[in-house]
């Protein structure tokens, strides 16, 4: 690693406690430990945060752009897998 | 036909839909993202603009600096401090935009520091009193948000996530700008006129931040047709003057332009007419500043590579420790405790 070509590293932060962590952007790290004090500087200036993760960007494997709708169609053509597909009576209230 | 010419047919075929399908998905307000197929030009278009947004973010630290350590009372040093840091984070939101589309740090900021990449014009103008930073707050960020806040809807999903969280920080800054206005317009004489003579000199240069006029302007017809850029030049500075104006009168300051005039029948500030030989003159170099900006952040590289290399060595050390303590037979490894 030459003095410039530090790896690049994606940031997650979770916000509050129960949470999740979601994907703020990115980062050019030299290891993991300077990326976590990175993130915190560049990321999370406002306490944003109750936690930090760091990746490797190389080690996300991502889906294929071009793949989407193909992908997505099984899913696409289930509508009885949503709520609004079924029809409860308005007498019986709230489900 | 020949297959070759069939080849080749097919090929352009293969092109223009390619072409029209991206067309269609800018149509249709989808985002585009880093692994989508785009038109060369759509890349080279968005590096430029967002690589230039960065570098201005990183140059706009400098005016600002300037009065850190001359600042009237610890609130406003430690708000001036966080407003600086939050531009230097700006910066590094846009360059990690930036990069998604295929170049890299290096080739951006060598960009930058020999000159072919420009930078906003407004931070080529110097900070000569402690009004000048409500001054900056006030009208150069006003502005800045202005032009940004349109840019989150940006068809490039990265550029439009980086506006998304930097107009959430920018707000404080135009706030924090505009408290110390209002606290000098209202203070001594002395104050007042402090305000004032900070107006005077940057109301012409933030209103050249929004570019040139339409009609001059070279890069907004693709930009436009591409929803990378959302409204006009003239269109954004218009808007800007329709909400400075009312500012400016609540401050009791009087705005630098004999022109300025309400219409009626519009709802609008008319403004007078812009220098726009002093904008091209800064823009090519010649402004107040240019030559100082451009050497401090020269020399803030060159005497900072200390620093980089020193978390290059100091990681490799790491791995080094590391890969020692796992290479070490488990009971050397509890003697090692």
């Amino acid at each position: 690693m030459t003095e410039t070509s530090w790896p690049l590293w994606e940031v997650f932060i979770r916000t509050r406690n129960g949470g999740s962590h979601r994907h703020v952007g990115s980062l050019h790290a030299v290891d993991a430990t300077m990326a976590l004090h990175h993130a915190r500087d560049a990321y999370a200036r406002r306490g944003e945060g109750v936690s930090i993760w760091v990746v490797p960007s190389a080690a996300i494997t991502a889906s294929d752009p071009g793949d989407r709708d193909l992908l997505f169609e099984p899913a696409a053509s289930k509508i009885y897998r949503h709520p609004t597909f079924y029809e409860v009576p308005d007498d019986v209230g709230h489900m | 036909m020949s297959i070759k010419a069939l080849d080749s047919r097919n090929a352009a075929t293969i092109a223009a839909d390619r072409e029209a399908r991206f067309e269609a998905r800018i149509g249709a307000e989808e985002k585009i993202e880093p692994n989508d197929w785009m038109p060369e030009r759509y890349r080279r278009t968005l590096i430029r603009q967002i690589s230039q947004h960065a570098h201005s973010e990183i140059v706009g630290m400098l005016p600002e600096g300037n009065w850190i350590t001359r600042a009237p009372s610890l609130k406003r040093k430690a708000a001036l401090l966080a407003k600086v840091q939050d531009e230097g984070g700006h910066g590094l939101y846009l360059y990690a935009a930036a990069e998604t589309l295929g170049v890299s740090r290096d080739a951006l900021i060598d960009q930058f520091l020999t000159g072919t990449a420009k930078y906003a014009s407004i931070f080529n103008y110097p900070t000569l009193t402690w009004a000048d930073i409500g001054a900056i707050g006030w009208l150069v960020d006003g502005a800045a948000i202005m032009n940004q806040v349109p840019l989150c809807r940006c068809s490039y999903g990265p550029y439009a996530r980086a506006m998304l969280r930097i107009c959430k920080e920018e707000s404080f800054h135009q706030r924090q700008g505009y408290e110390i206005m209002v606290v000098l317009a209202r203070g001594t004489p002395g104050q007042r006129a402090m305000a004032q003579d900070a107006l005077n000199r940057w109301w012409w240069p933030v209103l050249m931040m929004f570019g040139p006029p339409d009609q001059e302007s070279q890069h907004s017809d693709a930009s436009m047709a591409w929803k990378i850029k959302r409204f006009t030049n003239d269109e954004l500075r218009q808007k800007f003057v329709d909400a400075t104006v009312p500012q400016a009168h609540y401050l009791n300051l009087t705005i630098p332009d004999r022109s300025l005039k309400f219409n009626a029948a519009t709802g609008r500030w008319e403004f007078g007419q812009i220098n726009w030989d002093e904008f091209k003159r800064v823009i090519a170099g010649f402004g107040p500043c240019n030559a100082e900006r451009m050497r401090v952040r020269r020399a803030a590289h060159a005497e900072g590579a200390w620093v980089r290399e020193a978390a290059a060595a100091f990681a490799r050390k790491r791995r080094a420790a590391a890969a020692a303590v796992e290479a070490t037979p488990p009971r050397a490894q509890a003697a090692l405790g």
